[in-house]
């Protein structure tokens, strides 16, 4: 399950992303929201308290007007708290050293606010007597004087108030502040996960579509839904994909029609030169008796038609490569004693230092491919590198490796992936040589062939470290019968 | 000197191979098509069979199968194209062996002396010469007269099929890999084409054996070879 973890496991991938945002979004929305009305309402709900506090205050003042004497007596200023005191709360009144208080309560006044009220300014401040806000407004009583103007009076009136009931609403404003940013967050959590979904499905399709598309399954569509901008890349993608599918399809045409071509012209090269290649006996055997120039051109003609013919038969076994028809022909091996044969068959016994383990190597592989293989890498040898030439054969439980090693200069670094190329020549001087130019192409496709478990024989190239190029062989012990060829 | 019938209706081909087979010695009949070449053999005789696999009209597997009806007549085939199906359709259809085109006189021609060597003669030197039939079970083989009967009646085996079942019944219970039987049998030297063995085991088994999908008297031996027996 790649997809899964492609689309879900990373960590800062769209869907977190987007989750991210959307609850960034809402709770930033929600605080500025809540914040605002909670501290509107909190300063209405206040300012309402003290005002309502403040009036009832002055109203209560106006009753206990006028002063009967100044400086008050001791019972004046008792009277007085007493006669302020109400359910809602209680006065304080201070008459320089002299004070009076409504209730027995810790005197709660405080220096600031003394200050102020001395100054003859009504004032208030709210403290917090064992968790609970009060609310302490102070005044100061004025005399009226005969000419109008007012004199303090020195005598300082308190009321202190609870707000409890005050908080109460507040704190449940807060609660409420607080659930309304709950909810929105879970509220934007939900919706960020169908945007999510929506976004992702698509994104996750197309990057499936892109990936099976690249595995080469070129007829790979995406079905378009609505007209969003995702819409538009899945009608890109499957616009780009025909495109794709039919440039391939025509390359691929073009490709097989090359490959047929020289197929066909193979084989019909193959009649003429079965006639040829039928009196080439003839033209070798009475070239000696035909006069100097006739008889070197008899030679000629049969050598180059032996060439031609092996041109002609690479090709073929090319072409069948090419087109998926090459089978192998599996028998049990003698390995050494195969590789010994394909030597000894074309004379080259004493031109190749043999390296071979003790004891029999058997494989069940293809010998006619073996024998190929093995002289197209010696001949190869014998034609690019120098002598001597090294052979050894290796072999573990599942696979044997044949290496051929010669001494000559090895393969420059610019030859080495061309090496097994068709027709390449790495010596551009020599454009002419004994091969056909498909010796290795054909040995490096005759080792492909042998597949064991999944996996493919191969013949690779290198240097050795002390120079000369080395060739190296792996087949599989026991190489897989293709259909067919079973026994 | 030995009589050859050769197939083959590519003219320059048939010019070409009559030519240098002519040279070597043998007398060579060449005709162009398949019809022709049975009604060649109706007439007269030969010693062996080059027959092209490409013939138009009757195609050579079909010429194949006639020719077996008729006898033993040894048969090497021509193929144009390396094609496996086409060697592997031509060994079932009864021939002997075969060569690739374009082909080398010399080439063909020590086929042709292998698979002449073959018929009679020289097998009893190279394989045993016993007094009197063996017998194996239901089987007699009598390697001097080079009969094969079984349950007392004569079995019609080509010479490539005979001389592989002698081969392998001189050596009852041993092993022969495949290689062993194309060197001993074809004369292949090394990496002779193994169906060859298998075509003509298979054509063995149908001739002798009760039931082919079971044999007693050639069995495989997978991944090693073939044995004869044990009964």
């Amino acid at each position: 399950m790649t997809l899964r973890r492609w689309s879900d496991g990373r960590a800062f991938g769209l869907r977190v992303r987007l989750l991210l945002a959307f609850a960034l979004l809402g709770v930033t929305t929600t605080a500025v929201v809540a914040s605002g009305s909670y501290f509107q309402a909190r300063t209405v709900i206040l300012q309402q308290a003290q005002d309502a506090a403040v009036m009832s205050l002055t109203d209560q003042l106006a009753q206990v007007y006028p002063l009967r004497q100044l400086p008050p007596t001791q019972g004046d200023l008792e009277t007085l708290a007493q006669h302020l005191s109400d359910r809602e709360g209680y006065a304080v009144v201070v008459y320089r050293d002299m004070r009076a208080q409504g209730a027995d309560a810790p005197d709660l006044l405080t220096p600031q606010l003394r200050q102020a009220v001395r100054d003859g300014v009504v004032a208030w401040q709210r403290v917090s007597v064992e968790g609970e806000p009060v609310l302490l407004i102070g005044t100061q009583l004025e005399l009226d004087r005969p000419d109008g103007g007012s004199l303090s009076s020195g005598l300082e009136v308190y009321w202190v108030r609870s707000l409890a009931p005050e908080q109460e609403s507040i704190d449940r404003l807060a609660t409420l502040a607080w659930l309304t940013g709950g909810l929105s967050l879970v509220l934007a959590v939900l919706l960020a996960l169908l945007a999510a979904r929506g976004v992702l499905r698509p994104v996750r399709e197309l990057g499936q579509a892109a990936r099976s598309l690249g595995e080469g399954q070129l007829t790979t569509r995406l079905s378009v839904r609505g007209v969003d901008e995702l819409a538009d890349v899945a009608r890109t993608f499957n616009d780009t994909a025909a495109i794709l599918e039919r440039q391939v399809g025509e390359l691929r045409r073009m490709e097989a029609d090359a490959r047929r071509f020289v197929a066909d012209v193979s084989h019909e090269l193959r009649t003429p030169l079965a006639a040829m290649t039928a009196v080439t006996d003839v033209l070798d055997e009475e070239a000696d008796r035909l006069p100097g120039d006739a008889g070197r051109a008899a030679r000629l003609v049969s050598q180059e038609t032996q060439s031609l013919t092996q041109l002609v038969n690479d090709l073929i076994e090319v072409s069948r490569f090419d087109s998926g028809t090459a089978r192998l022909a599996l028998d049990d091996v003698d390995v050494a004693a195969a590789v010994t044969a394909t030597l000894r068959l074309r004379g080259w016994t004493d031109r190749v230092r043999v390296d071979l383990p003790p004891g029999v190597v058997v494989a069940r592989l293809d010998p006619r491919r073996l024998d190929v293989i093995v002289a197209n890498l010696v001949g190869n040898s014998f034609r690019h590198g120098a002598e001597p030439v090294f052979l050894r054969l290796r072999a573990e439980p599942d696979w044997l490796t044949i290496q051929v090693r010669d001494e000559g200069p090895g393969l420059e670094p610019e030859v080495l992936p061309h090496v097994f190329d068709r027709f390449y020549k790495a010596d551009t001087a020599r454009t002419r040589s004994e091969g056909s130019g498909l010796g290795l192409a054909i040995a490096w496709e005759n080792a492909r062939l042998h597949r064991a478990a999944g996996q493919r024989g191969s013949l690779a190239a290198g240097n050795a470290p002390d120079g000369g190029a080395v060739f190296t062989l792996r087949l599989p012990r026991v190489a897989a019968d293709d259909a067919g060829a079973a026994r | 000197m030995s009589q050859v019938l050769l197939i083959e209706d590519h003219q320059t081909v048939r010019d070409g191979l009559q030519l240098a087979l002519t040279r070597q010695g043998h007398a060579v009949d060449a005709v162009a098509t398949g019809e022709q070449g049975l009604e060649r053999l109706r007439v007269g005789s030969a010693d062996v069979v080059v027959l092209d696999l490409m013939l138009p009209g009757m195609d050579g597997f079909e010429v194949c199968r006639r020719i077996r009806q008729l006898g033993d007549l040894p048969i090497i085939m021509l193929t144009a194209r390396n094609d496996d199906m086409d060697v592997v359709a031509g060994l079932e259809a009864g021939a002997d062996d075969y060569v690739v085109k374009p082909v080398q006189a010399r080439v063909l021609e020590a086929r042709i002396r292998a698979v002449l060597r073959r018929t009679a003669g020289e097998s009893r030197r190279s394989i045993g010469d016993r007094s009197g039939p063996e017998r194996h079970g239901a089987l007699s083989i009598d390697r001097a007269a080079l009969v094969v009967s079984k349950d007392g009646t004569p079995v019609g085996l080509a010479p490539t099929e005979l001389r592989l079942l002698l081969e392998l019944s001189h050596t009852p219970g041993q092993v022969l890999s495949r290689q062993q039987l194309l060197e001993a049998v074809w004369e292949h030297g090394y990496l002779g084409d193994s169906r060859l063995v298998d075509a003509c085991v298979q054509r063995v088994r149908a001739k002798i054996e009760d039931d082919s999908s079971a044999p007693v008297f050639i069995q495989t031996v997978r991944g090693f070879g073939y044995r004869f027996g044990p009964l």
